[in-house]
């Protein structure tokens, strides 16, 4: 069974007042990983196709082609892992 | 002077591309790129001369006991100490703080006793105070930091008192690179009775540092942040403090002998002599050998070109990066009274943003709290983007980032 670390190499959460998430995706996964992300987000920006502003079930974030992503304003880490899960499976 | 061009050649992670991009390495303040010399001292020990050392009679122990005490002097000669016995090797600047913190503090601070702390330390010169102070019950003075990011030595001088057993404070901060003059800081705490500990981490790599001058009792820095390899750093601290103070860890190597009494069923032990009674156990020998070659690097191109260098492409980047409304710059305005680091913000952006979007195009900084957060919180920043430069750094480099910052403004 596909699981979202299927795609995740690693979660970080930020140091700093703002405790972002960063997620980045396995490196032989990412591409097909921004595909689902890009086919189910509502693209707010793009600059240059390679880094997008995005959101999700009221849910902001930021997109890069080289396969990160930063989560803004989540209560914590489950609330991630259920938009991850809606997002890639 | 100082050619940085003919550096890189030695640095081989710079040939590297990130994201299709050629590597541009901005995160020295976090940790330093390797010259290929450094590399290759660590594996021609380990591929000719690994034993462990002292205590043995064979012929590789011999060589790797003599590399590792070579190791020891030239460090002392880096900096001027005396010599070899006032170098102690340990993991990096957290240990040597917690060293002293331990092995000095635990048994000479009282409870009615004060120690003074600046407000701009990392929070490696933080935490073990704080932790030490709930065992000892001694009174920890934050001293202020002026608007500017500079020390408040009028703060200084008014907090410290008889009671003041030991000042802590940073050479070189690693939030905005001010320097301190931590000559003057040496000098309030003597005149108190008090030791003075500095936090070498940013200014050791960075400019030319001599205890003899500075007159400090204790310099913590870490061998990774000067070309060095991770897991090696020094404590340096004057003989006669050494000798007075018990040991940190015990095991081997830290002793001369331990010798059981069959009259009072214990073991009687005596320390070995300095520096080993404040390294116990087998120590980082390759590590210590990588950072007598890194020393040896950073020598041969001398401290003042490394300073020189470092603010010239200070000066320069806070010239470009001014140019953007955008963007706000934290810390001295004068590159001259600081080290090679630059704090920033982009309106509308976190710092993790910046990062991200820099990375992208192969360009590597640091965003968040950079181990920092009291001086974040008198900025009033939620975290902070930082930039940070060393001798292998070329204005072509920060030519490139002011492109991206461009591209950042427009987000």
């Amino acid at each position: 069974m596909v699981t979202i670390e299927d795609y995740i190499a690693r979660i970080e959460e930020t140091c700093g007042e703002e405790k972002d998430f960063i997620v980045i995706f396995k490196y032989d996964k990412k591409e097909e990983a921004v595909a689902k992300i890009l086919k189910k987000a509502k693209i707010e920006k793009s600059i240059s196709a390679i880094i997008f502003e995005l959101t999700f079930k009221d849910v902001s974030f930021r997109l890069y082609g080289t396969g990160k992503a930063i989560f803004r304003n989540l209560k914590d880490k489950s609330e991630l892992q259920n938009v991850l899960t809606d997002l890639l499976l | 002077m100082l050619d940085p061009y003919k550096i890189r050649e030695d640095f081989p992670i710079l040939k590297r591309k990130i994201n299709n991009h050629p590597l541009i390495y901005f995160d020295n303040a976090a940790t330093s790129q390797k010259p290929k010399q450094v590399i290759e001292a660590i594996k021609n020990f380990y591929e000719n001369h690994n034993a462990n050392v002292h205590r043995a009679v064979h012929t590789l122990s011999q060589e790797a006991s003599e590399l590792y005490e070579k190791a020891h002097e030239e460090v002392a000669n880096f900096i001027n100490a005396n010599g070899m016995e006032e170098i102690v090797f340990v993991r990096g600047t957290t240990e040597a703080i917690n060293m002293v913190a331990y092995a000095w503090g635990l048994r000479s601070l009282k409870k009615d006793d004060e120690i003074i702390v600046s407000l701009m330390e990392h929070h490696s010169n933080i935490v073990p105070w704080e932790l030490l102070s709930k065992i000892n019950g001694f009174n920890l003075k934050y001293v202020s930091v002026n608007e500017d990011g500079t020390l408040n030595y009028e703060d200084l001088e008014e907090k410290i008192s008889s009671k003041t057993k030991i000042v802590c404070v940073s050479h070189v901060s690693n939030f905005d690179g001010v320097v301190n003059d931590v000559k003057r800081v040496a000098k309030v705490a003597h005149e108190h009775g008090a030791l003075a500990l500095v936090d070498g981490a940013q200014s050791v790599p960075h400019l030319p540092v001599n205890v003899k001058d500075s007159d400090v009792d204790f310099l913590a820095f870490s061998g990774h942040k000067m070309l060095g390899p991770t897991g090696i750093g020094v404590l340096f601290s004057k003989q006669e403090i050494l000798e007075k103070m018990e040991p940190f860890q015990g095991g081997g190597e830290m002793i001369r002998e331990v010798s059981f009494n069959q009259m009072t069923q214990r073991c009687s032990i005596t320390w070995n002599e300095l520096p080993w009674k404040f390294e116990a156990g087998t120590p980082n020998i390759g590590g210590g050998i990588g950072l007598m070659e890194a020393v040896k690097y950073l020598k041969k191109i001398g401290m003042e070109n490394v300073k020189a260098h470092e603010c010239a492409l200070t000066e320069y980047a806070m010239r470009r990066m001014r140019e953007y409304n955008k963007v706000k710059i934290y810390g001295p305005k004068d590159a001259s009274i600081k080290c090679g680091i630059i704090p920033f913000t982009v309106d509308g952006l976190s710092s993790h943003d910046i990062a991200l979007f820099l990375d992208n195009y192969g360009i590597m900084i640091r965003s968040g709290f950079h181990c920092a957060q009291p001086l974040h919180e008198i900025f009033k920043l939620k975290s902070s983007a930082r930039a940070s430069f060393y001798i292998y750094n070329i204005r072509e480099e920060i030519d490139q980032f002011i492109e991206v910052l461009k591209e950042i403004e427009q987000i």
